[in-house]
């Protein structure tokens, strides 16, 4: 028996409770199954909260010329191709569903100002249309509430600061998983039938990053362990605009919302320089001249007039995150930022300062009280951030189903939605999306099993010792220092812009680092030690390291997120194909598989509409130049 | 790790400040009313009538000051208005007297058993607004002046009556604008109006009440402001009349 | 760089003190800055709670300077950092170790309240102005320095008979949500313990999402209750008109 160490049962256990995690235990608890939920904080705190800009959806409430299938076709180019396309079908076709629901469950949305009262949407970068649902700038926090109300409500158990350390298997079945309370240190075992991952994004391994302590990359860590294969693993988001001073604050996000509301970019020559940016995929979207962006940006902001009426294009500010990121980065390594390393992003010339404060008041307040900066008068200084990894466990575009029988993933931590490159506000409406899906499948598979397994007591036993090896290793080197080497590797070595040899050296330092973390010490006892936590998460940060820069090497061309100084142009062959990280029984084992494409006539109907271009398609592939 | 007696605080402002202050001005305020309410004299000088004196209703079979008849509407009305609840039961009860301050009460029963007739406020609210209309009246009055003058005892002499205004008169209308202000700040009125409704664009009538509303909502979002003016204002309009009628000061006719 | 003094209560709810600490701090740093430092150079297993650092998810509440407010926000340099700073858990909650207190007993408050019921026959469309109201309270972090500060709980310790104005907040946007159906107004009178609350506005100033608690969310609610319960003409009215 397994009496030694505190058990549960369960028929559906999800880990992570952020807007994946709690939609998945939604589904699954709706099903009238056994449900518990597991997460590192608070129920509520989850990174999901910080979501700002919005939620992405063709509703087509504002711009009817919305549909799903420019939604599809809009995350495609922007993920470059790279994506899994089924993926994008699914969730182009269901997002609005999503949404609608959420509101049915009690979320706020803001609305439209055309007297008929439906759900308002806003510009994010590379969305065709206006597309972005939204309350304010807090639509993760609104989103999160409400998920979370409905959840308590209906039944599901919900076990707070745990943090999960291993997921155990029988077979190539998953059967529950091991790890212990925050509060106290104690070890806990939960029995489940199916397994539902939704640990969220691996920010922490970056030293400028927008997200939170939370985002270690647990979830892919331990489906790596288990197993399970991970995919596009080089594909991590760099946010174009975080904050660059003080320093203490270096990466917290600011909202695309800025630049949706009329913000712009300048360098220090004063030139708005983001018209010599505009990759070939984006030249007929985007405005070429300035007067035609402030055109476009008078007529359709501040007169807010309908844009199918406006025959000008978009300001290229509100192109997707990767090309505004390496404009902003090339910017700033020619020697044309500012003060603090950032580059220009001004509100305050362009809209009132009662606008301002009125469209984006977590910003206003943002600077004002973390900067002493006050964005109805001065520009913010920005810099790119570390924001989200677009890889992850490799899942079945339809189950969410990963390579382990009864693991599932979803959010942040699978792969496959958003290929190279995420668009802003896809993001949550994959939660929901394939959140829903993930807690449908595994409790469609927990209903097929009978019976909870037996656990070795010597596996649990062992594990029980690995973790608490901090506080038995002789006094060394405390996991701080560590984390923070670790940061500065990855920055260095497998950061924006990436090149071979640097890889092969982050690599090797990894290494280093690995043995590093064998001895690593803390003080105290179990109870509450952040020093401990910080020591058991960079285990999974290293593996995700690791995984990154090797998926990295492999990749020989530049796609989205990946630019690779030695490849820069898209490659034919490398189109066709995704990188999966696997274990292997000695060292993490990388090789490349065919990406599933656009079936032909889908493909041929979305040209004839002029949703798709078949000559950007083509540049995409590699088959005709780009650059 | 909590010490909740009286004043504990970890708290390194001059957090007393504020309730010793409204302790204060409060005590001051109401010595000053009570004197006047039971003086029964000097409340009026030619056109003029002190507010706290209005309306002025004098029966022969009361033989106390009239004061003490209609001032108990402004009492009971500020009394139980939610801003000055506040401020009495921080500066006086100290229940608290200052956040994240410990209090001398250890029993504590809140607004549930001795202080439910705090819920009855509307019905001061009611007569409050009745007494603005003779505040009205009393300003309308304030206008006229007698042809013949004021007699030096204050009075107004016999004979028609003429549109004028003194300095008195532009006190107390401004004692009636800021009473305004502070009384269609209240919340009960905000409430009835508006704040009772779930829906406001659900039918022409809610759109309607949904515009009060919110007019009465940007009153009470400075309720607080307008409850100290209006009671400073009132106290002042109240001081010009008597030292007027005193003989002290002389009031300046402008019109 | 400069150096300041900070006084950090350590331990449990069984035992603990204050300590001191000196520590080297750059310009711009806030108070949770100042920790994770603490924690990176002197003492690791020092137990506090945060997430964003951007104010967003009301993980790093504690009583600095006597004060509730959240760590993350509070900028050493708006404290008199030439004296020591002192940073407690929150009073109103048992404490589990150092900065961090046990604040489950919201999670049950909470679960008590009746869920998002909307009507039947609801249509699904309203302006922006019949919700600005609620998506004012839509805001709350969930932070809980208002049920922290909330004399109430903190001093009275009411917790077994009083929800707190975290969940009058709650209370108040389901209430006033243009389709919403269910009636929590016996609730709010009864087992919430409305009439607790004495309007003195403590959790109103303390809020970092700076919702007006008191005059927005609370007093409206004493409004309706009162309508229901207390004012004979509407109780009347009611009565001969059969309405809610
Ligand atoms: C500042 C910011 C703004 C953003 N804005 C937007 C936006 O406007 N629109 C948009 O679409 N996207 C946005 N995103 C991205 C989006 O918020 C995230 O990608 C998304 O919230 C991830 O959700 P998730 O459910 O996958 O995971 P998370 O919300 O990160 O939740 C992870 C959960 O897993 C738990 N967990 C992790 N590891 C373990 C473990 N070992 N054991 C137990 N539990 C564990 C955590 O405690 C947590 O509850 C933004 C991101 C940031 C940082
Ligand atoms: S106003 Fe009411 S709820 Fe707010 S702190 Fe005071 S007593 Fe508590
Ligand atoms: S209402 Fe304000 S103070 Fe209270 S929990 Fe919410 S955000 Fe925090
Ligand atoms: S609340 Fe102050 S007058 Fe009614
Ligand atoms: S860390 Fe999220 S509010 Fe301070």
């Amino acid at each position: 028996m397994d009496a030694k160490y505190t058990t549960h049962e369960f028929d559906v256990l999800v880990i992570g409770a952020g807007g994946a995690g709690l939609r998945a235990a939604i589904e699954a608890s709706a099903n009238g199954l056994k449900v518990a939920l597991v997460c590192k904080s608070l129920l509520g705190k989850a990174h999901t909260v910080m979501a700002e800009g919005g939620i992405a959806a063709a509703l087509g409430t504002v711009d009817s010329r919305d549909t799903w299938q420019q939604h599809f076709a809009d995350t495609m180019i922007g993920g470059n191709l790279a994506n899994h396309w089924q993926m994008a079908q699914i969730h182009a076709l269901e997002a609005p569903d999503r949404v609608r629901e959420l509101e049915k469950w009690g979320a706020v949305f803001d609305r439209t100002t055309d007297g008929k009262g439906n759900i308002n949407v806003r510009h994010f970068g590379g969305h065709t249309y206006k597309r972005l649902a939204h309350v304010g700038d807090r639509t993760g926090l609104e989103l999160l509430r409400t998920l979370q109300d409905r959840g308590v409500h209906q039944g599901i158990e919900v076990f707070m600061e745990c943090t999960v350390y291993s997921l155990l298997k029988k077979e190539n079945r998953v059967v529950g998983a091991f790890g212990y309370f925050r509060e106290t240190g104690s070890p806990v075992l939960f029995k489940a039938k199916s397994i539902v991952l939704a640990t969220g994004g691996i920010g922490k391994l970056y030293r400028v990053s927008s997200n939170s302590w939370e985002c270690t990359g647990d979830g892919f860590a331990l489906g790596y362990l288990a197993g399970a294969e991970l995919a596009d693993m080089e594909y991590v988001q760099f946010h174009p605009t975080g904050m660059v001073w003080p320093p203490s604050v270096r990466g917290l996000l600011i909202t695309e919302g800025v630049r949706g509301e009329g913000g712009v970019f300048r360098n220090n020559l004063g030139k708005r320089f983001m018209f010599d940016y505009i990759p070939p995929k984006y030249k007929d979207k985007y405005a070429s001249t300035e007067e035609e962006a402030n055109t476009w940006f008078q007529k359709v902001i501040v007169e807010g007039r309908k844009e199918e009426t406006v025959k000008e294009r978009k300001p290229p500010e509100l192109m997707s995150r990767d090309v505004v990121a390496r404009a902003l980065w090339t910017e700033i390594e020619q020697g044309r930022g500012f003060e603090h390393g950032g580059i220009h992003l001004d509100i305050a010339t362009r809209r009132s300062a009662e606008d301002i404060k009125k469209k984006l008041p977590s910003m206003y307040h943002q600077f004002k009280q973390l900067a002493d900066v006050d964005i109805t008068k001065v520009p913010m200084e920005v810099g790119p951030t570390c924001h989200y990894m677009m890889g992850g466990i490799k899942v079945d575009p339809e189950t969410q189903g990963s390579t382990i029988d009864g693991l599932f993933a979803a959010g942040e931590c699978s792969a496959g939605m958003h290929g190279s490159n995420r668009l802003g506000g896809n993001s949550l409406s994959d939660l929901l999306v394939f959140g829903r899906r993930a807690g449908l499948s595994a409790a469609e598979y927990s209903k097929k099993i009978k019976t909870f397994e037996q656990i070795d007591e010597s596996e649990l036993d062992q594990l029980n010792h690995e973790m608490n090896r901090p506080f038995e290793n002789p006094k060394g080197e405390n996991a701080y220092a560590i984390l923070s080497d670790l940061q500065q590797v990855m920055e260095k070595g497998a950061g924006m812009y990436r090149e071979e040899k640097g890889m092969m050296n982050c690599l090797k330092e990894l290494d280093q680092i690995k043995k590093r973390l064998e001895k690593v010490s803390t003080e105290g006892n179990r109870m509450f030690n952040p020093g401990w936590h910080t020591a058991l998460d960079l285990r999974n940060l290293l593996i995700v390291g690791e995984a990154i820069t090797r998926a990295a090497l492999i990749r020989r061309e530049s796609r989205g997120a990946h630019t690779r100084i030695d490849f820069l142009n898209y490659s034919e062959s490398f189109s066709k194909t995704r990188v999966i990280v696997k274990k292997s029984a000695q060292e993490m084992q990388v090789s490349s598989e065919n990406l599933s494409q656009i079936p032909k006539d889908f493909e041929a109907e979305l040209i004839a509409k002029n949703i798709l271009n078949e000559v950007v398609l083509n540049q995409l592939r590699g088959k005709i130049a780009a650059h | 790790m909590s010490n909740n007696s009286l004043g504990a605080t970890a708290r390194r402002d001059l957090w007393w400040l504020e309730p010793a202050g409204t302790f204060a001005v409060l005590v001051l305020f109401i010595a000053y009313a009570a004197w006047v309410g039971l003086s029964g004299t000097h409340y009026e000088w030619g056109p003029y009538l002190s507010p706290f004196y209005s309306p002025l209703f004098k029966p022969t079979w009361w033989p106390f000051s009239p004061a003490i008849l209609v001032l108990i509407v402004p009492l009971g009305f500020r009394t139980t208005c939610y801003f000055y609840r506040r401020v009495y039961y921080r500066a006086f009860f100290m229940d608290p007297p200052a956040c994240a301050v410990g209090e001398a009460r250890k029993h504590y029963e809140g607004e549930t058993k001795l202080l439910v007739f705090q819920n009855f406020h509307r019905f001061f609210v009611y007569l409050a607004v009745v007494f603005l209309v003779f505040f009205v009246i009393d300003d309308i009055h304030a206008m006229m002046w007698p042809i013949n003058g004021i007699l030096p005892n204050g009075q107004m002499a016999p004979g028609p009556k003429t549109f004028g205004i003194g300095l008195g008169t532009i006190i107390m209308v401004l004692d009636l604008i800021f009473l305004s202000f502070y009384t269609f700040g209240c919340h009960f009125l905000r409430h009835l109006v508006g704040g009772s409704l779930d829906c406001f664009s659900c039918s022409k009538t809610k759109e309607t009440r949904h515009g009060i509303w919110k007019i009465i909502s940007k009153l009470n979002e400075h309720h607080m402001a307008w409850g100290w003016i209006s009671l400073g204002w009132v106290t002042f309009t109240d001081l010009y009349i008597r030292l007027c009628s005193m003989g002290i000061i002389h009031d300046v006719r402008i019109f | 760089m400069r150096s300041i003094r900070l006084k950090i209560f350590r331990g449990t709810s069984n035992s603990g003190e204050f300590k001191e600490y000196t520590l080297e701090v750059e310009e711009g740093m806030v108070v949770l800055d100042a920790i994770h430092r603490l924690q990176a150079t002197q003492s690791p297993d020092l137990a506090c709670r945060w997430n964003c650092k951007a104010g967003k998810c009301g993980s790093c509440s504690a009583e600095i300077n006597g004060k509730p407010r959240l760590m993350c926000m509070t900028r050493l340099n708006d404290l008199p950092v030439n004296k020591t700073i002192t940073i407690a858990p929150l009073q109103t909650f048992p404490i589990m170790k150092d900065l961090a207190t046990d604040v489950s007993w919201n999670y049950q408050v909470n679960k008590k309240i009746t869920p998002f019921t909307p009507k039947s026959n609801a249509e699904w469309h309203w302006e922006q102005k019949d919700i600005d109201r609620i998506q004012e309270f839509r805001k709350c972090i969930e932070c809980f320095l208002c049920q922290d500060v909330c004399h109430v709980l903190r001093v009275h310790q009411k917790h077994s008979v009083y929800a707190g104005p975290r969940f009058f907040v709650r209370m108040a946007a389901l209430e006033m949500h243009p389709i919403d159906s269910a009636d929590r107004l016996p609730f709010l009178k009864t087992d919430a313990g409305l009439g607790y609350c004495n309007i003195t506005k403590c959790c109103t100033q303390v809020c970092p999402e700076s919702i007006a608690i008191t005059d927005n969310a609370i007093i409206p609610l004493k409004e309706r209750v009162v309508d229901r319960f207390y004012d004979p003409i509407f109780i009347l009215f009611r009565k001969l008109f059969k309405k809610k």
